[in-house]
């Protein structure tokens, strides 16, 4: 095609192009109609679940697009719901220990457990997790887990101090002590510290002295952070020593090249389990349901685990065998490989780790106004 | 009397934006949050109540109390120090430059506002860090590696980097408005240098200088971004306890009483401040 056909164009040209354009405009009623049908899947979760890393394929596939909602904590999740009309979220990503809570309000539906492959569970114990069945009816399906322990930064602190709690009052890391601003999983750690085999469920006793350790921590403290202030507080080396997370954030990191690990000590470590809620007054529950069948699937499972927002552990043997097949060294260097020495699974059967939970003997504002006064001292 | 009648209309009609806008925004939030600050949480549902509950928590909270004096003092610092540094400065601004480059100093004043407060608080970061610019810059010297970060000192450093062009901003324009005649007397009489700033400029500047340091106060009281990201919350700030607050628990009431305690603080001080701005002499 020449210019001069463009700017004084022939009547076959007008032809041809009208005949084009016709045809285009024909089809748009088929294009808008597809368009239309695209079902819209309100989530509510915890940063990156909704990212096209591991949404991306059940969206192409099912014709579907995620509006995802994200919060910070199981608090600010509660109260999200809270404030929102019946069936304003399809699907509900909560930390386990929140499921219960979501339960009781009737802000979640009842599931069928056939629906969710529970005999492929790598851990028997995990098909009747703690909150997620009322009365024998099933109302969230586990997803995914991870291990929090001590993170460090391996150039500073070595792996054998790294074995211990006791790292944190190291003299060479005052100032240097971070927290992840949350009181759950730091004082789960502290309870487990002094010896608590239950770290959340513990005597009004038990308690005086977690706080009593924990405050003896307080001027090893450089920082409490969120996750990004977390993130830089590691990757700069501002701090050495973080309190309250795990691999979760080190993965990352790591991934980058940054000189930090993440483990399990010797006095145990403390477990995140997310798991999946269908919302009450969804007007897409079929579609919902698919979803979580398909994060539960081997594939959803590799997305979960490599997520880019932070890794986790597959839940399921199909997924696992499918990690070390799609990325080998991912799962080698979480562990997620059958007798591997740090495998999650075999430090959960020794009883090294402990499920995250709310406080069964104080309240849950009884630890957080601790939290403040210790951020406070 | 008809004419006054016309008069008070038009008086009205261009008071009524300011009443408008003032009542919207700033009397019934304010009147609601005071509302909201006696209800309850229940299952992280807030219930509308009139319960003491709330207040005799903050009140009879060390912490809340730890937290206010370390605000105040942090933001009382911060003004000081914005003040005393940003006066010399004005000072060259307005008495030793010309006008065109007074007017591109006040050009160059306004730029740091083109970008974000919270891109310049990361920024500080990169220095502020145990291995950041500082640290090589002091290496160079042979000096040992500081980390500043996630203490007070960064604290102040964000506090200044968000007020200290609006300081030195009002100081240079109250200055810059002194009749040169004044100085020119004081200097007849005998008045050195010295002498001048403190017997002629800073009492005939005192409005502007007063509401230069108010406002430095008032920003740095009631800043989240410093003392989270370059304080590490480490202690907490009264602002970062109203985050905590809303975080944990959604006690969105107690943060509303943080709130009213710092907005019933910050209302005096700036009641305080204007009336010393405007006392008259002897």
């Amino acid at each position: 095609m020449n210019h001069k056909s463009l700017v004084k164009p022939s009547r076959r040209d007008l032809l041809k192009y009208g005949a084009a354009t016709a045809a285009v405009s024909l089809s748009m009623p088929y294009v808008g109609r597809a368009w239309a049908s695209t079902v819209e899947l309100n989530m509510l979760a915890w940063y990156g679940h909704g990212e096209p890393d591991v949404v991306a394929e059940f969206e192409q596939a099912n014709n579907v697009k995620f509006k995802p909602k994200y919060y910070a904590g199981g608090d600010n999740m509660l109260a999200l719901i809270a404030q929102s009309p019946a069936g304003t979220y399809d699907v509900i990503l909560s930390d386990a220990e929140f499921v219960q809570q979501l339960n009781e309000a009737g802000y979640i539906d009842e599931l069928n457990a056939a629906d969710y492959p529970f005999d492929d569970f790598l851990f028997d114990e995990w098909k009747q997790f703690p909150g997620h069945w009322r009365d024998g009816k099933l109302y969230s399906v586990m997803v995914r887990c991870g291990h929090l322990g001590i993170s460090y930064n391996t150039t500073s602190v070595s792996a054998e101090e790294a074995s211990s709690y006791k790292c944190f009052w190291k003299p060479e890391v005052k100032g240097k002590v971070g927290h992840f601003d949350w009181h759950l999983p730091n004082l789960g750690q502290i309870s487990l510290y002094n010896g608590n085999a239950s770290p959340f469920d513990i005597s009004n006793d038990a308690w005086e002295k977690t706080k009593e350790t924990t405050m003896s921590l307080r001027s090893q403290v450089g920082g409490f952070f969120d996750y990004g202030g977390t993130f830089n507080g590691l990757k700069n080396g501002e701090m050495q020593v973080m309190a309250g997370i795990g691999d979760w954030i080190t993965g990352v990191l790591e991934r980058d090249g940054a000189t930090v690990a993440s483990v399990v000590p010797k006095e145990g470590g403390i477990q995140f389990t997310e798991s999946w809620s269908i919302g009450k007054g969804t007007q897409h529950a079929d579609v919902a349901k698919k979803f979580i069948q398909y994060m539960m699937s081997p594939e959803g499972q590799v997305h979960s685990a490599r997520m880019a927002a932070y890794p986790g552990f597959a839940v399921t043997k199909a997924g696992r065998k499918l990690l070390n097949e799609k990325d080998p060294k991912e799962a080698q260097r979480t562990g997620q490989v059958d007798g591997a020495a740090n495998d999650p699974i075999t430090l959960i059967k020794d009883g090294r780790i402990k499920y995250r939970q709310v406080p069964a003997q104080q309240s849950l504002e009884v630890w957080n106004d601790f939290w403040s006064e210790y951020k406070g001292a | 009397m008809a004419s006054e009648r016309r008069i008070d209309l038009y008086a009205c009609c261009f008071r009524a934006p300011l009443l408008i806008w003032q009542s919207l925004f700033f009397v019934v939030p304010l009147g609601f949050m005071f509302i909201m600050s006696f209800w309850l949480v229940k299952n992280y549902r807030m219930t509308p109540a009139f319960a003491f509950d709330n207040w005799a928590k903050m009140l009879f909270w060390e912490v809340m109390w730890r937290s206010y004096g370390y605000t105040l003092g942090l933001a009382a610092l911060t003004t000081a120090v914005a003040s005393a540094l940003a006066f010399p400065a004005a000072y060259v601004l307005a008495f030793r430059f010309s006008d065109a480059a007074r007017r591109w100093a006040i050009f160059l004043l306004i730029i740091p506002f083109f970008t974000s407060y919270l891109v310049r608080v990361y920024a500080w970061q990169v220095v502020l860090a145990g291995n950041g610019v500082l640290s090589a810059f002091l290496g160079w010297f042979g000096m040992e590696p500081v980390s500043v970060l996630n203490s007070p000192v960064a604290t102040v450093v964000g506090y200044m980097t968000l007020s200290f062009p609006l300081v030195l901003l009002l100081q240079t324009i109250s200055l810059a408005a002194i009749d040169k005649s004044l100085i020119e007397a004081a200097h007849n009489l005998g008045c050195g240098n010295f002498r001048t700033v403190f017997a002629v400029l800073i009492p005939a500047a005192r409005v502007g200088l007063i509401v230069a340091a108010l406002f430095c106060f008032i920003l740095s009281f009631g800043d989240f971004v410093s003392p989270y990201y370059l304080g590490g919350s480490s202690p907490p700030t009264l602002s970062i306890m109203i985050v905590d607050s809303t975080k944990s628990g959604q006690q969105w009431p107690r943060a509303a009483v943080i709130a009213v305690i710092m907005i019933m603080t910050l209302i005096s001080i700036a009641f305080a401040a204007v009336t010393l701005a405007y006392r008259r002499r002897g």
